[in-house]
């Protein structure tokens, strides 16, 4: 069954809505189709894609205008006749046709402060219980298919925010975090406003509305990182508290602009990119360099050896076998 | 077609699409159902508060949540708590509370999704472009004052214990349909106000270690329950709240009489 296309085709000097009639068949999504264009009359239609089952995030297009993922966009939850209009990530810059550079992203990644573990605890010593880190791990659900980013009114239809703000997807970064018990930064709030532009969200809520692996961007991370930097920044029995005990002076100030000009590596955002967390020696601490043995360690113990002395077995082997062996067997 | 080489970085310009929004679903019927039901719903609030009467029913005790606490001269048999404010038009019975009450809803996180997408139009609905030229969201006055919710949302456990007691008092003899509407709107109400996202974060969303807090744990554990209800929750208060209030309105006005389920 022909089924009816138009597919925005270009690069940043222009382009345009191309349309196509293309065979459509039962259980295919529209990333299916992108290939039979690509296969069939558009040899250089150019998009991006990886694994074609939700789980890499680079097939993110805009389908009848709504951001989805292609590989995740069922042919049949459209009707025969529905024209399906295909177009790039509108937030980002186009490269070519399907394909737009998503460079925003990583820049306010390279922002983020990483993960910082208390001091004196190695990699391979972090001990952590469950139900602390439960909520932390709703947000390494993320893909980074930056559909959030692409939706969220802030940079989507106001340009100039893309300096001082990271977006939903850096949200539960800092809010992962701010809930991870292992986690010793305590700027991470001040962070979130002064740098984050945490303030800019209005919680229209149309991050959660397209996130494909259904993390609840602003009800588990947004809203608790307003409500945690409330309780630090607007809560005024706390401000009181602060002054009268003189504890704002104690606490380290947090650039609120970015401090150097910007290059053609950092052309947005207001806080320069950290390097990663090395030790004096000038290189990363390693887990495996923590233990005493290489590899992975015994799940017995690492006392333990095998194969243990027959007193030690709670089990009787069974009879010795008499029976010559088989013949032929050496 | 394109044959130039293109790398990231180079040109930073987003792809012409000529469209403003490209959805083909009715993305506008949710901002308007919205748009309507809290135009009517305020309209119908504003009319009674101003209206300065229908608001008790002697003979059973049932006043209305839109005048209680009752605190001015006109209240008579109703106001428990005395009657401070003079009779004056401007000033609603309930002068005390609605203030709060009104700050409570403008500043609720699940309103302000609302009232942004339905009324601001910042923006209207998920990939539909923004009615506004410039956009500071809530970074600087007034709408930095959203982050007050926090005090709103202690004021309102304080009314809601208020309208608690409005629905003993109107205990005192038999059981009638008013009684169990009054009891029905005062458990969604705390249902709605437990639900918020500041309670959320008071009741334990601010911890690091949840181990080191089981009974915070559990407590937390209940309020994120009833939190993925909040936006239901929002419209089945402004629900009951108008249905309470037009019951007792109509009992007040003689238009029919209680039904009596006992006594």
């Amino acid at each position: 069954m022909n089924r009816h296309f138009r597919v925005w085709r270009g690069d940043s000097s222009g382009g345009d809505l191309e349309d196509f009639d293309v065979e459509v068949n039962d259980g295919e999504v529209v990333l299916d189709i992108i290939h039979r264009l690509q296969a069939t009359q558009a040899p250089d239609l150019a998009c991006r894609w990886n694994c074609k089952a939700g789980k890499c995030g680079s097939c993110s297009m805009e389908i009848n205008g709504m951001p989805r993922l292609g590989c995740m966009t069922r042919m049949s939850t459209f009707t025969a006749e529905e024209t399906i209009t295909v177009t790039p990530l509108r937030t980002f810059p186009v490269i070519r046709d399907l394909v737009t550079d998503v460079s925003f992203n990583y820049e306010k990644a390279r922002e983020t402060p990483a993960f910082a573990p208390p001091a004196g605890v190695a990699p391979g010593q972090y001990r952590m219980q469950q139900v602390d880190v439960e909520r932390s791990q709703e947000f390494r659900k993320c893909i980074e298919c930056y559909l959030c980013q692409n939706t969220c009114h802030v940079v989507r239809d106001h340009e100039e925010n893309k300096e001082s703000f990271s977006g939903p997807r850096f949200f539960i970064r800092a809010a992962e975090l701010d809930m991870h018990p292992l986690d010793a930064r305590t700027d991470r709030k001040q962070h979130a406003q002064q740098n984050q532009g945490l303030g800019f969200c209005n919680i229209t809520k149309c991050c959660t509305e397209v996130c494909p692996e259904h993390i609840k961007i602003t009800d588990n991370a947004i809203i608790p990182m307003k409500e945690r930097v409330v309780d630090r920044r607007y809560d005024p029995l706390v401000r009181l508290g602060r002054k009268i005990f003189r504890r704002d002076q104690l606490e380290d100030p947090v650039p609120a602009q970015r401090t150097a000009p910007r290059t053609a590596e950092t052309p947005s955002g207001q806080r320069l990119p950290e390097g990663p967390p090395v030790g004096p020696d000038g290189r990363l601490e390693i887990a495996e360099l923590a233990a005493p043995l290489q590899g992975g360690l015994s799940p017995f113990g690492e006392d333990m050896a095998f194969p243990l002395p027959p007193e030690r077995v709670t089990y009787h082997h069974p009879d010795a076998d008499t029976s010559p062996p088989p013949a032929g067997h050496s | 077609m394109t044959t130039t080489a293109t790398r990231p970085g180079a040109g930073g310009i987003r792809a012409a699409i000529s469209a403003r929004t490209l959805r083909t679903d009715r993305w506008w019927l949710a901002p308007l159902i919205t748009f309507l039901g809290l135009s009517a719903w305020v309209a119908y609030a504003t009319v009674r508060v101003f209206l300065h009467k229908w608001f008790y029913v002697e003979e059973y005790h049932y006043l209305t949540p839109f005048y209680s606490p009752c605190i001015t001269d006109r209240c008579g048999d109703a106001a428990e708590f005395g009657t401070p404010l003079p009779s004056f038009w401007l000033i609603p019975e309930a002068a005390f509370t609605l203030p709060f009450l009104l700050l409570f809803r403008l500043t609720c996180y699940y309103y302000r999704k609302a009232y942004y997408r339905a009324f601001w139009l910042s923006p209207p609905a998920c990939a539909v472009p923004d009615g506004h030229k410039t956009y500071s969201g809530e970074t600087r006055f007034p709408l930095i004052f959203q982050n007050a919710h926090r005090y709103a949302f202690y004021a309102a456990g304080v009314i809601s214990v208020i309208n608690t007691w409005d629905a003993i008092r109107a205990q005192s003899t038999g059981i009638g349909l008013g009684n169990v509407i009054l009891w029905v709107n005062v458990i969604m109400l705390w249902a709605y106000t437990l639900s918020c996202h500041s309670c959320r974060h008071i009741a334990g969303g601010r911890l690091k270690h949840f181990s080191k807090h089981p009974v915070r744990y559990r407590f937390w554990t209940f309020v994120s329950k009833l939190n993925t209800r909040h936006m239901q929750l929002a419209w089945i208060t402004l629900g009951t709240l108008a249905l309470t209030d037009f019951y007792i309105m109509a009992l007040s006005a003689n238009w029919f009489s209680d039904l009596r389920l006992i006594g």
